[in-house]
């Protein structure tokens, strides 16, 4: 600990380059936290899906509707034991930049289905006895200030508005949390029986289905099971697990995705690169002193803490401030909503990024510092930066 | 010594002596290079989507959908609709009727060729007119579509991202079968990311026989919309939105170009305070080091303006080289790179070229020297500000 004073003046003694090194590596850990951000965005859904959970939906593409006769059949499909529908709306709220999802659900079945949504109680009754109402998740909540009560005017170009009405009225009747982290809590549901009876086009049919299997290992033998049973009908269907509907859904991104992650790793390695090539300069134009260390009778390895203490110092001190930052901003906000609705730091991320923040700081210390130990004392002491 | 010559002779010593300090001049042009890098690489996705779907929208040409609908994914007009629109005021005649196309879009499941994974490929119903609406359709492979057969041709560009695509193959939606005859090419423009049929069959496939989802219409010339429009939003019997095929495409990419571009410069300018850091850096580093020269130069009567001058000559020197050299390597990386992704706003994928311009490395070239002379500048006026006589005291 005597030391610290010796670590703190060689921090200050170029105060500005410190203060600039810092400064860079903050940067570079504020845009690793914000990197990870978005590819959690991209694939939380997979990650957080129920094994237990499949999606049937109309075998040539997700825009198809299926009859919703078809819920008492999947729910005769040996290993089935929980079937649900939505639809999508596509809903519009004053104008087309407002996205968000809104589908009509079955009230009694939803957060049966997906448990990880809790509503509370008298929402729930609520809901049951309001026939335009509609129960929102808090992010959505939050994004447009609605609460208990509101209603909210939504114009649909898919279904068109319900006789003599030129939008659809709707009442918020609850809100719903999560209890997993990393869920999308931005969804606008409201009661399908409603939708179906006030739609004046399509008129029993519904979008996909969800279904809950009995046994979670079984999950791709009832999904074959399920196409089986629809194959050769007019309205055949692709049963998969929520996972692998969740990829697929990312992969539409595509190329774009992966190339945005490239470059941005591109630049962060960069970034550190430059940082930790000043901070070897710093040292390397030191060999001098600390030849002089040396000749007072400092042991090589007490140098090599030293200079190894001065580098973390200041990598650390930027490195956790920017994926602190990152964090912070995050949690305070989301900056895009409509686009990305779930945008947290994964704590992962956190850990990954501190990881690489002390190896910066020892790779960028070390390789100095041992190159100054290995000379002769004498010939440090002759070399001049 | 005039001025000039102080400024000239100063600025030469600079960068002469550039190679002893290697390593810092490397790495602050190597992170001026990566900004630049970044810079263009992400700019050229923007440009290289905007240019798919931008490119086939001429103005004399008029889309025609539902009102309320954002996109074609979300409209729907019936039969009585598109006739209504193929016959008002405006709308050019061939020798077979009025040039317009009433039009059923909607998206088929179709692996990719660089992943194997299902995306969204928008299958389009198109009328007999629809080759002379769009005006830039050429066929590059095979033949068109037989009106009323099971016939499909296929965008150049889809027929690139996804599998199964290549004329003579045959492809199975729902109980029909597709056989697909040729191969099309839109100028580079959306259409050639789409498979195209004939309207009349996809409608039954599609328990749609009623339906379409748009009209799009060659006007006379392009000073006729006005009317055009007009006469189709008072008349009564319709509620439908007109839009030029221009302004309609530009509309549907914003979402995901902007997407593309606010993340871009959003990586890039965190890239640019970071390289900046670093430039500021060395520049700082190269004028302590050189403490004794500058004084030495001020006491021979060299002025503080050519000292200024030649500091930031030596960090915009760097800059450019970085600039250059990034902007080089982005050209060389991305130019031309085909690619493929979902617009959120047609739900559908489009496939492009991405696009390094001239006036993109010009952006990029230009950000360089701006964080170049940033870089230098406080540095530059340290080291005019040195006293002369304690930094020629000064060991370096």
């Amino acid at each position: 600990m005597k030391y610290l004073g010796l670590i703190w003046s060689n921090l200050k003694r170029k105060k500005l380059r410190t203060a600039l090194t810092v400064l860079s590596i903050f940067v570079a850990l504020l845009l690793f936290g914000f990197l990870f951000a978005i590819k959690e965005a991209f694939t939380a859904g997979v990650r957080i899906a129920d094994a237990d959970r499949l999606i049937v939906r109309h075998k040539v593409s997700l825009i198809q509707t299926l009859p919703v006769s078809y819920e008492q059949r999947l729910a005769n499909v040996p290993g089935v034991a929980a079937v649900t529908h939505m639809t999508w709306f596509g809903g519009i709220y004053q104008e087309p930049k407002n996205f968000f999802a809104n589908m009509p659900a079955q009230p009694e079945k939803i957060f049966d289905l997906y448990p990880e949504y809790t509503l509370p109680p008298e929402a729930t009754a609520l809901w049951a006895k309001t026939k335009n109402g509609a129960v929102i998740g808090r992010t959505l909540a939050d994004r447009f200030q609605w609460k208990v009560g509101d209603r909210v005017p939504l114009t649909s170009p898919i279904w068109g508005e319900p006789e003599g009405a030129t939008a659809w009225e709707f009442e918020i009747c609850g809100i719903f949390d999560t209890i997993k982290k990393g869920a999308d809590t931005s969804m606008f549901y409201f009661r399908y029986d409603y939708f179906d009876e006030a739609r004046p086009r399509g008129k029993g049919e519904v979008g996909w289905y969800t279904v809950r299997v009995q046994n979670a290992n079984e999950a791709a033998a009832v999904a074959a099971k399920i196409d089986e049973e629809f194959a050769n009908s007019p309205f055949e269907t692709k049963a998969e697990p929520e996972g692998a509907f969740a990829a697929g859904f990312a992969q539409q991104v595509g190329d774009i995705g992966s190339i945005m992650i490239a470059v941005t790793s591109a630049v962060f390695f960069t970034i550190l690169l430059v940082a930790g090539n000043t901070m070897s300069q710093s040292v390397r134009e030191r060999t001098e002193e600390l030849g002089v260390l040396k000749a007072v009778g400092f042991p090589n390895g007490l140098i090599l803490v030293l200079v190894l203490a001065e580098s973390c110092v200041i990598a650390m001190l930027g490195g956790f401030l920017g994926l602190g930052l990152a964090w912070a901003l995050l949690q305070a906000g989301n900056p895009v909503p409509a686009l990305l609705p779930v945008l947290y730091v994964p704590n992962q991320a956190l850990i990954t990024g501190a990881v690489l923040v002390l190896l910066l700081g020892i790779v960028a210390g070390a390789m100095p510092a041992i190159t100054a130990m290995r000379l002769r004392t004498a010939e440090a002491l002759r070399r001049n930066g | 010594m005039n001025w000039f010559t102080q400024v000239f002779a100063i600025a030469a010593f600079n960068l002469r002596s550039l190679p002893q300090r290697k390593g810092a001049a490397l790495s602050a042009a190597v992170g001026i290079a990566g900004v630049a890098a970044v810079l263009v690489g992400v700019l050229a996705i923007a440009q290289g989507f905007r240019h798919a779907m931008t490119k086939s929208g001429s103005p004399d040409t008029a889309i025609v959908l539902r009102s309320g609908a954002d996109s074609e994914m979300t409209s729907n007009l019936s039969r009585d609709d598109a006739r209504l629109i193929s016959d008002a005021p405006g709308v050019a005649r061939g020798s077979s009727g009025p040039l317009s196309s009433a039009e059923l879009f909607v998206i088929i499941d179709l692996p990719k060729r660089s992943t194997g994974t299902s995306a969204n490929v928008p299958l389009r119903g198109v009328g007999a007119a629809a080759f002379d609406v769009r005006g830039d359709i050429t066929m590059v492979q095979g033949r068109r579509f037989e009106l009323g057969k099971n016939e499909v041709i296929v965008g150049a560009g889809a027929a690139r991202a996804f599998s199964g695509l290549d004329a003579g193959q045959s492809i199975k939606i729902g109980v029909n079968t597709w056989n697909i005859v040729g191969t099309f090419t839109a100028g580079g423009g959306l259409a050639e990311s789409e498979i195209w049929t004939d309207a009349a069959v996809l409608q039954p496939a599609y328990h749609r026989p009623e339906g379409y989802q748009s009209v799009y219409a060659k006007l006379t010339s392009a000073d006729t919309y006005d009317s055009f429009k007009d006469a189709l939003t008072t008349n009564p019997q319709l509620k439908v939105k007109v839009s030029r095929l221009s302004d309609h495409y530009a509309e549907q990419s914003t979402l995901t170009s902007g997407f593309i571009t606010t993340i871009g410069v959003f990586i890039a300018s965190m890239m640019a305070l970071g390289a900046l850091f670093g430039a500021l850096n060395t520049m700082y580093s190269a004028v302590s080091t050189r403490t004794n020269e500058i004084a030495t130069l001020r006491a021979l009567g060299f002025g503080s303006g050519p000292v200024v001058i030649s500091v930031l000559t030596e960090s915009l020197a760097l800059a450019l080289v970085g600039g250059l050299l990034g902007a080089g390597l982005a050209y060389l990386a991305f130019d031309g790179y085909q690619a493929a992704t979902m617009n959120f706003q047609t739900f559908s994928q489009v496939t492009f070229a991405f696009s390094v311009t001239a006036p993109l490395v010009l952006t990029a070239v230009i950000g360089a020297s701006i964080l170049g002379i940033i870089g230098g500048l406080l540095p530059a006026i340290r080291a005019a500000r040195l006293p002369i006589a304690s930094a020629l005291r000064e060991s370096a």
